[in-house]
């Protein structure tokens, strides 16, 4: 049986445990705060361009363009997303198991790992990646979702794949992150609500395009795709953040439970010792009698 | 007769940067300058990297925009860059700093993919420079 000491120095690593489980979540917190900031901060740009990519493709009609190119997906590349750190819950392990039954589902598809979890996840299983980023620190810069389209956006128009998707969190609220693939190659030119009112309203108007619409959807169309790998960024970070905070909760929570059995049982042992005692003097005095 | 104003936006990925109503825009497309007063045909450009002047009350503000877009539409504007900032709130030993440090990474011969960096960030240092020049002289 363990001795009284053995329980006061379980108790005392418990609550130390606790203590660092409860900084961790503090930094979750704060953290989180930041990251959601980010994205609320990044969300006007996004419907921006999503509503100028609609209007233009409307207006511009049948434009060629390599990246509207619809092609039977034979070859599929899929850029996973997920946290350089664990202790965040099931935050990675979900997005990955998403992410393997898609890859699974498409033979030979190529991989992006963003994220270190997504790296060693990949390079555990000696799944070649065609590319990989970590290290993504905590102020995303837009630069960074370029440098990661900059390959698949390249290869795609080289008709070396014939889809790309993005494999991520969606940060649906603090309790719910959604492991979600979208597709970003081929565009699909997003069909505003607004200009479909329009449209019911009047013909719509003739834009003028400077120098053209092709020149001007040459520029837009890659643009839209770094903005919505950038948005999968910043939610994936938020999220991050907030599972690793629920998880440190479900810890703190965890560890004070554990500290309390844990002082039942050494109070428990402690009375048997004492109950033991008192039998042995009352048996001396007895046998002195 | 309080002049007609149309509405202006300006937004990168990290923020907004300006939004209010303005008398008039005027931006350096990759076709030429262009002066968007109220009421302008609905217009998609391309922008270069440079100055975009906004007048209000017959004063004169500047604001430096990186490889931007510019939408109008029924008195919107809407402009779409990588960045932008107003004259303001630039850092001119930072923008000069950049200029210099580009101008001397076209002179080395670098790789390819450096110089078309160099290329474009000395771009923008001159656009930020540009546009504390002209707001500090009163030119427009």
């Amino acid at each position: 049986m363990p001795s009284l000491r053995d329980f006061r120095r379980r108790i005392k690593s418990l609550q130390s445990t606790q203590k660092i489980c409860k900084a961790m979540k503090a930094v979750a917190t704060a953290k989180m705060a930041k990251a959601q900031v980010a994205v609320t901060a990044a969300r006007p740009y996004a419907r921006q361009i999503q509503e100028v990519l609609g209007r233009l493709s409307q207006a511009a009609g049948d434009v060629k363009h390599p990246l509207l190119a619809v092609r039977e997906p034979k070859k599929v590349c899929y850029i996973v997303i997920t946290a350089d750190r664990g202790l965040c819950g099931g935050f990675n392990s979900n997005i990955l198991r998403t992410a393997l039954r898609e890859a699974e589902a498409h033979p030979g598809a190529a991989l992006v790992a963003v994220g270190r979890k997504a790296r060693n996840f990949f390079r555990f299983r000696k799944m070649p990646v065609e590319a990989e980023f970590t290290g993504l620190g905590e102020d995303i810069k837009f630069a960074f979702a370029r440098q990661i389209t900059k390959i698949p956006i390249e290869k795609y128009a080289a008709g070396e794949y014939d889809a790309v998707y993005v494999v991520y969190s969606k940060f649906v609220n603090i309790l719910v992150q959604q492991p979600t693939v979208v597709k970003i190659l081929p565009v699909d030119p997003p069909t505003e609500q607004a200009g479909q009112e329009e449209k019911k309203k009047g013909p719509e108007p003739l834009y003028i395009f400077e120098p053209s619409a092709e020149a001007v959807l040459y520029d837009l169309l890659p643009k839209y795709v770094e903005t919505v790998i950038f948005h999968a960024i910043l939610e994936s970070k938020a999220g991050e953040h907030s599972a690793r905070m629920t998880a440190m909760d479900g810890a703190t929570k965890n560890t004070e439970d554990m500290i309390g059995r844990t002082t039942l049982r050494m109070n428990r042992v402690r009375q048997e010792g004492i109950t033991k005692e008192l039998l042995d003097i009352v048996g001396g005095a007895a046998a002195l009698e | 007769m309080a002049e007609k104003l149309q509405n202006l936006v300006v937004v990168t990925p990290a923020r907004v940067v300006f939004t209010d109503e303005v008398r008039m825009v005027s931006a350096r497309s990759v076709a030429g300058d262009l002066g968007i007063l109220p009421d302008h045909a609905p217009l998609i450009t391309t922008l270069k990297t440079d100055v975009v002047r906004i007048q209000k009350d017959g004063r004169w503000r500047h604001m430096a925009v990186s490889n931007g877009f510019m939408e109008a539409k029924n008195n919107r504007v809407v402009i779409l860059a990588d960045a932008a900032e107003m004259a303001e709130e630039i850092d001119s030993d930072r923008a000069r700093r950049a200029k210099e440090r580009a101008e001397e990474r076209l002179r080395s011969k670098a790789s390819e993919i450096d110089l078309v960096r160099a290329e474009a960030a000395l771009l923008r240092a001159m656009a930020r420079l540009k546009a504390i020049d002209m707001a500090g002289s009163g030119r427009h």
